[in-house]
C-alpha cells in the first residue's frame, strides 16, 4: 500500500499563538463573569410557567375579534408614526450623510460627522421616546420624533457609505470641465446616489414599523399602547389579536418594500 | 459667444424622459400627501400644538439637567446584569441558530418542503418586535431576567438564522461537491467544506446581533424583563429626572463603547 504524506502544516509564529491564547482567555473571563453574575430564580419561573402556560397560550391563539376596530385604528396610527418619522429622517440624513462622507468634505469634518451620527444611533428609540414623551406629552407625535431622530443616525451612516462608494471619475471630469460645486453636486453626485438612498429609506421604513409598534409601551402612541393595557389587564385574547395584526402588517409591508427596492436598484 | 448660442444652450434636452418625470411627480405628491396626513393625525391629540412643545422642551431639558452622576455606582450592578443578559442570549441564540440556518439554506436542505417550512417560520418570527416577546414572556414566567433573556434569544434567532442562511446560500459549492464525490458524509461535508468558508461572516453576524441585543436589553426592563430598564422605569415614575438622566447617559456610554469594540473586531475579521 502506498503511503500518503500530508502537506506540512503552516508555520505559526509565537506571537500569533500568544495572541490566540490571550483572546481565548479574554473570552473565557467574559463568560465566567457573565455566569457568576447572572442568577435566575428557576423555582419561581418554573412554578409560574406551569401555572400560566395552560391559561396564556390557548388565549393567545384565540384572538378577541371584538377589539378588531380598535386594533385596526391603532395599527394605522403605528404606520403613520413610522412613515412620518422615516420620511423626516430620510431628509435630515442627506446633509448629515454628505457631511460624514470622506470624499465630499475634508477628513476632520468627515470624522466629526461620523461621530455625530454614531452618537445619535446609540440612543435606543425607546429611550428617545421617553424623553420626547416628557417633552411633548404622551401622544403619537413623541413617537414620530423618536423614530425620526434614531433613524437619522442609522440612515446618515448608510448614506455616507453610499456617497463614499460613488464613481469619482464623473466628478473629476465635471471639475476639469469647469463645473462649479453646486453643478457637480446636482449632476455628478446626486444621480449616482438617489436609487440607493431611496432603497435604504424604504428599508428603514420596514424597521421603523417594528420599532413604532412598541413605542406605546412608554406612552408614545401606536399599537404599543394597547399592548401595555392588554398585558396589565392580563387580557391575553386581545394580545393575540394585536400580535396577529402586527405579524400581518409587518409581513405585508416587508413584501411591498422588497418589491419596490428590487425595482429601484 | 453670440446671443443665439446662449438660447441654444438653455434648451438642452433633459436627462430624463417625460414619462419618468410624470411618474416621479405623482409619487412625490402621493408621499407628500401621506406625510402631511400622518403629521396631522399624530399631532391631533397633542395639547397646545407644536409651538407649545418647544417651550416644553426647554423646561424638560432644565428638569433633566444636571444629571445626578453619583447614582452611577448604585446602578452599575443593574447595568452589568443587562450586559450579561445580552451575552447569554447571544451565545444561546448562536448555538440554536446552527440547525435553523442549515435548514433554511436552499443549497444544503435540498428537501423543498422542509426548507419552505423553516423559511416561513423564521419570517414570522422576525416580524414580532422583541419587546412584545418580552411582554408575553413576562406574563408567562413572571417579572425577572429569565423572560428577558428568552425574548432576546428568540428575537436574535430570527435575525441570525436569516443572515447565516443567506451566507450559506452564497458559498462556493465546488469544494463541497468534491468532498461528496470522494465519499464524505453529510456532516463531514458541512464541517470541512462549509464551516471554513462561512466562519468569518458568521462571527461578524454574531457580534452584530450582540450589538442589537445590548441596545434591546437596556429597554427590556421597561416591561419588567430585568436589567437597567427596570430602574429607569422606576426613576421616571417617581419623576426623578436627574437620576433618570444619569442612567440614560450611562446606557449611552456603554452602548457606544461596546459598539466601538465590536466594530473594530468585525473590521479585523472581514
Amino acid at each position: 500500500m502506498e503511503t500518503y504524506t500530508l502537506p506540512p502544516k503552516p508555520h505559526r509564529s509565537t506571537w500569533k499563538i500568544v495572541k490566540r491564547v490571550l483572546i481565548a482567555l479574554a473570552i473565557i473571563a467574559l463568560y465566567v463573569w457573565t455566569f457568576l453574575g447572572i442568577d435566575i430564580d428557576w423555582g419561581r419561573a418554573i412554578e409560574r410557567s406551569v401555572k400560566n402556560f395552560g391559561i396564556l397560550i390557548p388565549k393567545l391563539f384565540s384572538p378577541e375579534w371584538a377589539a378588531m376596530s380598535e386594533v385596526a385604528l391603532k395599527i394605522v396610527e403605528t404606520i403613520f408614526i413610522a412613515f412620518a418619522g422615516t420620511l423626516m429622517a430620510s431628509i435630515l440624513a442627506v446633509p448629515l450623510g454628505f457631511l460624514a462622507a470622506k470624499n465630499m468634505t475634508n477628513r476632520g469634518v468627515a470624522t466629526f460627522g461620523k461621530w455625530l451620527l454614531s452618537a445619535n444611533r446609540s440612543f435606543p428609540e425607546l429611550i428617545l421616546a421617553i424623553l420626547f414623551v416628557v417633552a411633548v406629552g404622551p401622544n403619537a407625535f413623541a413617537g414620530v420624533l423618536a423614530i425620526a431622530i434614531h433613524s437619522t443616525g442609522m440612515l446618515g451612516k448608510l448614506y455616507s457609505e453610499v456617497v463614499e462608494s460613488i464613481d469619482m471619475k464623473v466628478v473629476e471630469a465635471m471639475e476639469s470641465n469647469g463645473a462649479n460645486k453646486i453643478q457637480i453636486l446636482f449632476f455628478g453626485v446626486i444621480p449616482q446616489v438617489i436609487p440607493e438612498f431611496l432603497s435604504y429609506a424604504i428599508y428603514r421604513f420596514e424597521i421603523d414599523i417594528r420599532a413604532s409598534s412598541v413605542l406605546g409601551i412608554v406612552g408614545a402612541g401606536g399599537i404599543g399602547t394597547m399592548i401595555m393595557f392588554a398585558s396589565m389587564n392580563r387580557n391575553w385574547n386581545q394580545m393575540g389579536l394585536i400580535l396577529l395584526a402586527i405579524i400581518i402588517v409587518v409581513t405585508i409591508i416587508d413584501f411591498i418594500s422588497a418589491k419596490i427596492r428590487r425595482r429601484i436598484v | 459667444m453670440t446671443k443665439e448660442n446662449v438660447t441654444d444652450m438653455n434648451k438642452v434636452p433633459s436627462m430624463y424622459p417625460t414619462k419618468t418625470k410624470a411618474q416621479v411627480t405623482i409619487i412625490f405628491f402621493a408621499i407628500l400627501a401621506f406625510y402631511l396626513f400622518s403629521m396631522y393625525w399624530t399631532q391631533q391629540q397633542m395639547v397646545g400644538g407644536f409651538g407649545n412643545a418647544f417651550g416644553n422642551m426647554k423646561q424638560v431639558i432644565e428638569k433633566f439637567f444636571p444629571p445626578n452622576i453619583s447614582v452611577v455606582k448604585a446602578i452599575w450592578p443593574a447595568m452589568a446584569q443587562t450586559i450579561q443578559m445580552a451575552i447569554i442570549a447571544t451565545t444561546i441564540a448562536a448555538i440554536l441558530t446552527v440547525p435553523l440556518a442549515l435548514l433554511s439554506a436552499q443549497n444544503i436542505t435540498t428537501f423543498k418542503p422542509l426548507y419552505l417550512v423553516s423559511r416561513t417560520f423564521l419570517n414570522i418570527l422576525r416580524t414580532i418586535p422583541d419587546l412584545v416577546l418580552a411582554v408575553i414572556f413576562v406574563g408567562l414566567f413572571g417579572v425577572g431576567i429569565f423572560p428577558g433573556i428568552l425574548a432576546l434569544i428568540i428575537f436574535s434567532l430570527g435575525i441570525l438564522a436569516k443572515l447565516i442562511s443567506e451566507t450559506i446560500e452564497a458559498v462556493d459549492m465546488d469544494p463541497l461537491e468534491a468532498m461528496r464525490a470522494s465519499g464524505g458524509g453529510k456532516l463531514q461535508v458541512i464541517f470541512y467544506g462549509l464551516v471554513p468558508q462561512i466562519l468569518p461572516q458568521v462571527t461578524s453576524f454574531i457580534l452584530y446581533v450582540f450589538e442589537i441585543n445590548i441596545r434591546a436589553s437596556v429597554v427590556l426592563g421597561l416591561v419588567g424583563a430585568g436589567g437597567i430598564g427596570l430602574i429607569l422605569d422606576r426613576e421616571l415614575q417617581f419623576y426623578n429626572y436627574p437620576n433618570a438622566m444619569a442612567i440614560i447617559i450611562l446606557i449611552f456610554i456603554v452602548v457606544i463603547v461596546i459598539e466601538y469594540i465590536s466594530n473594530k473586531i468585525r473590521e479585523a475579521l472581514i
